[in-house]
């Protein structure tokens, strides 16, 4: 039971749902540890992951999900489906309203897409990243694997290094740890910044290794090299060199510091090898979580009515 | 919640009575505390199976288990009584094998117990299943029984049972509230 129908982004969660979603999550975390990993929880309802963007270990994570609530996992993927040949969103949407979805986990790469579905279906609506805007599941699960790794969220310093404009992970995770009282830091040559980083609602900081000291976390975020327009720095031997994580800035940071990196890695870019496969690299207790947190997510949306939203 | 008091059906020195007779009959039907575990459900049913396994500690001197059980996401009423606030389940010990002793508060329609058996099975395999509760109000809708009874108290099903414990509430006392709708 959350205040918000939907999860288009950030915006829609006050600090209270995402206490509970954390909360709740701890509770599905149990369950996945287990031999029998399977609750008969959301038994007979449908959830559709409508993918029109690859995605593997998101949709993954949704699905494994669903399965373990016991709900029905349908996959919409783009390349296997009528967008190919053509279909328009708004068909797409109108179809699966026919067929009476329970909740739609949706991935497209255009801004906006999820919420335009809400216009067109009555279920609830979860943004599986959005184009350049949201990522809210992400943001979620990184919440919650800070909160098992370092014990509180409160007064956090997390530095998210990379390429800020064109991260969606950065769009959801800045307000969530704004909403849970820890400090947001981006930290990116001012190439990889917007052009008004002040309204991202974050300090902005263009060297990596004078901030270092002070972060909780750092978060790496994906160089995504298969951009068209190329990469706006000379060449990814700098990158690496000025913003990668490395042993010996790990070395730098609070002992207690962690690090941490949505995926996929390119490992020897934003992130070398020795430092990912540390023990204070939490890349896969952000896998790990993303299951937990997704449960927590369609638990809460589907609970109390059809509509989702508590009297 | 301002909610007229019917009646109060059991004081503490009646709550306290009852709990050890309870831990007497299991005793008894189990010969012993050998392969015993007491499964507490959240919230009050954990608070009396904590006090079911002292009260065999006094009496027999024997540890049993105590794990508590949160049973949210087996229910059957998610659309109507949804729950949010869901609370970790924590059995610490391998059900496989022992005799579960299944504690609740007020058994009522039967539906938290059956949601509650589900649970426990996807733990584990226990040698048998037992349900010991402090109140059996009656109006049941499946076919449970519980084993061990702290008290009997017949209720209309518009009238509430709440169970009020010292770690919980403050208090001990089974109250019956008027005119409500059914609870527990």
């Amino acid at each position: 039971m959350l205040s918000s129908k939907h999860i288009l982004s950030m915006d829609d969660l006050n600090s209270d749902d995402i206490a509970r979603i954390l909360e709740t999550a701890e509770s599905f975390a149990e369950v996945n540890e287990r031999r029998i990993k399977k609750l008969p929880t959301l038994r007979g309802l449908t959830i559709v992951n409508l993918f029109l963007e690859p995605s593997t270990r998101t949709r993954m994570s949704f699905e494994i999900a669903a399965k373990r609530l016991s709900a029905d996992g349908v996959n919409f993927t783009a390349s296997s489906s009528a967008t190919v040949k053509g279909e328009s969103l708004r068909d797409t949407a109108a179809t699966l309203s026919a067929m009476n979805c329970d909740l739609v986990i949706v991935r497209h790469k255009y801004a906006g897409a999820p919420r335009m579905l809400t216009e067109m279906m009555d279920c609830p609506i979860v943004n599986g990243g959005d184009g350049l805007h949201q990522h809210p599941t992400q943001a979620l699960l990184d919440l919650y694997t800070m909160k098992r790794a370092l014990g509180h969220l409160e007064g956090l310093k997390v530095g998210i290094v990379g390429d800020i404009s064109h991260s969606r992970v950065a769009g959801s995770l800045i307000p969530a740890l704004r909403k849970v009282g820890a400090t947001p830091i981006v930290i990116a040559p001012p190439t990889l910044l917007p052009s008004r980083p002040d309204v991202l609602g974050a300090e902005v900081a263009w060297d990596l290794d004078e901030v270092l000291p002070e972060l909780d976390v750092a978060y790496m975020l994906r160089i995504q090299m298969e951009r068209a327009d190329g990469m706006p720095f000379p060449s990814l031997r700098e990158y690496a060199r000025l913003y990668g994580m490395n042993a010996a800035r790990m070395a730098r940071m609070k002992p207690e510091a962690i690090v941490m990196h949505p995926g996929p890695m390119n490992r020897g870019v934003e992130i070398s090898a020795d430092v990912a496969d540390s023990e204070r690299s939490f890349v896969l207790a952000q896998v790990e979580s993303g299951v937990a947190v997704r449960m927590a997510v369609m638990y809460l949306l589907l609970g109390g009515g059809d509509s989702g939203v508590a009297a | 919640m301002t909610k007229h008091t019917k009646a109060v059906v059991m004081d503490a020195t009646a709550v306290e009575r009852a709990l050890t007779r309870v831990a007497h009959e299991v005793l008894e039907s189990n010969k012993g505390a050998e392969g015993l575990a007491f499964v507490g459900i959240v919230t009050r049913g954990a608070v009396l199976a904590q006090r079911l396994a002292e009260r065999i500690r006094e009496i027999e001197g024997a540890e049993v288990p105590v794990g508590t059980l949160d049973i949210s996401f087996y229910r059957d009423d998610l659309a109507t009584r949804f729950n949010p606030e869901v609370r970790r389940t924590d059995l610490p010990f391998d059900l496989s094998g022992r005799c579960v002793v299944l504690v609740d508060d007020v058994l009522f329609t039967g539906r938290t117990i059956r949601a509650a058996m589900d649970a426990l099975m996807d733990y584990g395999r226990p040698s048998c299943i037992r349900l010991a509760v402090l109140v059996d109000r009656g109006h049941r809708e499946l076919p449970i029984r519980a084993d061990f009874v702290g008290k009997n108290v017949p209720t209309s099903s518009r009238e509430r049972v709440k169970v009020h414990l010292a770690e919980t509430d403050g208090e001990e006392a089974v109250v019956i509230y008027g005119d409500e709708e059914g609870d527990e």
